[in-house]
């Protein structure tokens, strides 16, 4: 199984009256009152040094990705992250930009252009992350109209792989990206291009996508492996019916997790930083999560017979303590043994051979971020790493360049292989 | 009274289909009355039988189109207000209309305005009920979907605990009929996301026919204040406002409206 820590890079100080203040941490939360640039200076210096922790330790991966005016994760830009990160992971971990939200960016060749200069700069260690992206960032932050999202989101998915992919120059005539002349210096390292990761919802069409085109679908979500359930299995389905192996390295999903040395100092040391997470980071009006048009009329009627909103309600609005965290998957936490167990279990559950950790959680300090990615590093990765390892399975959406630390049943060396 | 978005036609009302662009997007559109032709275009609320469609189908044979995209339409065959304006003028070939009078409600009322500006041999009168279709920073328009329902319901009606704000109250326990609401909203925010200017300023000095301006004085969704865009581009015009109405005079002042309509397309 491959770990990938990811990070939001949150806002770590909002006031404590922010949810009873505000309307929501995203799109409209006041930049003036609420978004200090000498904190975040501090912010982003501690999320690129733990980000650089992961790869010092061990993790297959570190991941960024792109929100806009949020305050639980305000990476406008990741590629600026992804390029930073380039030059300081020298333990050559897997560089997963998950993603660029396509729709925002006319022409998309710009895409195009900085996933390939990421990867020529990290010697061909990009995972490139297609998200279609919420509702929040491309329809009410970037005035995408929302019925244009995915046909906007589709024709870039083109554009971009085609400019990876042909000789140029060539000529683009899309809907929304008119081009004479398309011919990016440069092209990526990796051949064809650099493995493409789908990042979303729960849409229909998306886990189509990935059926169609080959490529991984992640399900990004901070409500856990348990609700990740009927996501991952209308994804598992739609495989089926496409006549597609189950092979589980097609499929991430992310999950939080807080380790400590035991289960009740976990307790002790997190708790304060998940509530944080989940009471203000989490404060976003019904109206913002999807505008009309947003979704397709097949996804939303799916959506609807699964119960997806109402499930999501519940989770959100639910009375929350550790314990409630714990037992509903919100959260996996405790000693690393608890943890390495529960992963495990969410794995098989959901078939899934890329967890995506949420290691910095609210706001949790950066000692504290720090003992979380070392003691998952150390003590939890030994014992997940081999999952799936007696199975024959072959990712082969993992990029080339990336160091491949190869996965062992327990008791045996770790072997790195590259 | 009963949900107003559920009420449903009565039973003299016809409903007609037809396929327009080149057979890609299907039209409803319902009829009633008798007599010279009126063309109702309506609001980002839906269509619902109102009380100015039943008065104007007294004297008027009312043909009142679903504004397409409600349904399973792609809207990618209609991607701005132009392709709109000529798709009514489409809808007006198919009903066989060399010419009519044309009411338009807020999103229906900018509609009614592009058919106008652009059609101007085929519009002998234009209603304009509260139309949209400018952006001034002195008066914002508020996000029809980055607000509440229950803060639209404010702003919509001049009255906000009567009955007609009740009626407006979105159907929260039927998640099927409120993703019905949501699409019926984006085939609207389809042509407007994410500010409603959409080039009518251009355009709207062609407009040839007698036009008639209404507004609620108390209208807080679009401010009285942008009759002032329309009336200063338009060469025949008048505006009368509508006492003790928000942005619905129809549903709200319903008498004092039809009557105002009634007198000026006589």
């Amino acid at each position: 199984m491959k770990s990938i820590f990811f990070h939001f890079m949150p806002y770590r100080d909002l006031p404590d009256d922010f949810d009873k203040k505000y309307e929501s941490i995203w799109v409209t939360p006041p930049n003036d009152e609420l978004c200090d640039p000498n904190m975040v200076r501090q912010y982003y210096k501690w999320s690129l040094d733990e980000l650089e922790l992961a790869d010092r330790l061990g993790f297959d991966g570190v991941g960024v990705n792109e929100h806009h005016q949020n305050g639980y994760g305000f990476m406008a830009s990741p590629n600026l992250m992804a390029a930073a990160l380039a030059r300081r992971t020298p333990n050559n971990s897997a560089i997963c930009v998950l993603g660029n939200t396509l729709a925002l960016y006319s022409p998309a060749t710009r895409v195009a252009e900085e996933m390939a200069m990421i990867d020529c700069l990290s010697d061909g260690r990009l995972v490139a992350g297609f998200p279609v992206g919420t509702s929040m960032d491309v329809n009410f932050c970037y005035g995408v109209t929302p019925t244009l999202t995915r046909p906007r989101y589709r024709e870039a998915v083109d554009l971009i792989t085609q400019a990876w992919t042909r000789p140029g120059p060539f000529t683009f005539n899309g809907e929304f990206n008119q081009l004479r002349y398309v011919n990016p210096w440069p092209k990526p390292l990796q051949k064809p291009h650099p493995p493409v990761w789908l990042a979303g919802g729960g849409s229909v069409e998306t886990w189509e996508l990935a059926g169609d085109r080959d490529w991984t679908y992640n399900y990004l979500s901070f409500f856990g492996y348990q609700l990740a359930q009927k996501v991952m299995g209308g994804f598992w389905e739609t495989m089926d019916r496409m006549g597609i192996d189950r092979n589980p390295y097609r499929a991430g999903y992310s999950q939080q997790i807080c380790v400590s040395e035991t289960d009740e100092r976990a307790e002790e040391e997190y708790l304060e930083h998940v509530m944080y997470f989940f009471n203000k980071c989490m404060h976003t009006p019904p109206w913002f999560r999807e505008a009309p048009g947003y979704r397709t009329r097949r996804s939303s009627e799916f959506a609807i017979k699964s119960n997806q909103a109402t499930e999501l309600v519940r989770m959100a609005t639910m009375e929350k303590d550790w314990k409630t965290l714990v037992d509903s998957g919100m959260i996996i936490a405790g000693s690393p043994a608890t943890v390495a167990d529960r992963l495990i279990e969410a794995a098989k559950t959901l078939n899934a051979g890329n967890l995506i950790a949420l290691l910095q959680i609210g706001s949790m300090p950066h000692h504290l971020t720090e003992k979380n990615i070392t003691l998952f590093a150390e003590e939890v990765l030994p014992r997940i790493r081999g999952q799936w390892a007696d199975q024959g399975w072959d990712h082969r959406w993992w990029p080339n360049g990336a160091a491949s630390r190869v996965g062992t049943l327990a008791g045996e060396p770790e072997r790195s292989a590259r | 009274m009963t949900n107003v978005m559920t009420n449903p036609m009565p039973p003299y009302v016809l409903e007609r289909n037809f396929e327009l662009v080149n057979g890609q997007v299907p039209a409803k559109v319902y009829v009633a009355g008798s007599g010279e032709p009126v063309l109702y275009l309506h609001g980002a609320d839906g269509l619902a039988w109102n009380p100015l469609l039943e008065a104007l189908a007294g004297q008027y044979t009312v043909y009142a189109p679903e504004h397409p995209g409600a349904g399973q339409t792609d809207l990618l065959h209609l991607r701005d207000m132009w392709d709109l304006a000529l798709y009514y003028d489409e809808l007006l070939d198919a009903l066989q209309l060399p010419t009519a009078a044309v009411v338009g409600h807020s999103f229906g009322g900018m509609a009614a305005a592009e058919l106008a500006a652009n059609s101007r041999p085929r519009v002998s009168k234009l209603v304009l009920i509260a139309p949209i279709g400018f952006w001034r920073d002195d008066a914002p328009i508020a996000d029809l979907a980055g607000i509440s329902p229950e803060q639209l319901i404010q702003l919509l009606v001049h009255d906000p605990s009567g009955p007609l704000a009740a009626a407006l109250a979105p159907p929260r326990h039927d998640p099927q009929a409120m993703f019905e609401a949501a699409v019926r909203m984006a085939s609207i925010l389809h042509f407007i996301w994410p500010l409603p200017d959409k080039g009518l300023k251009r355009r709207l000095h062609r407009v040839a026919a007698p036009t008639l301006l209404l507004w609620g004085t108390g209208d807080k969704l679009v401010s009285p204040v942008y009759a002032e865009e329309f009336d200063s581009r338009l060469s025949d015009s008048r505006l009368e406002l509508i006492e003790n109405a928000g942005h619905l005079p129809h549903l709200e002042q319903p008498t004092a409206t039809c009557e105002r309509v009634l007198k000026f397309l006589r």
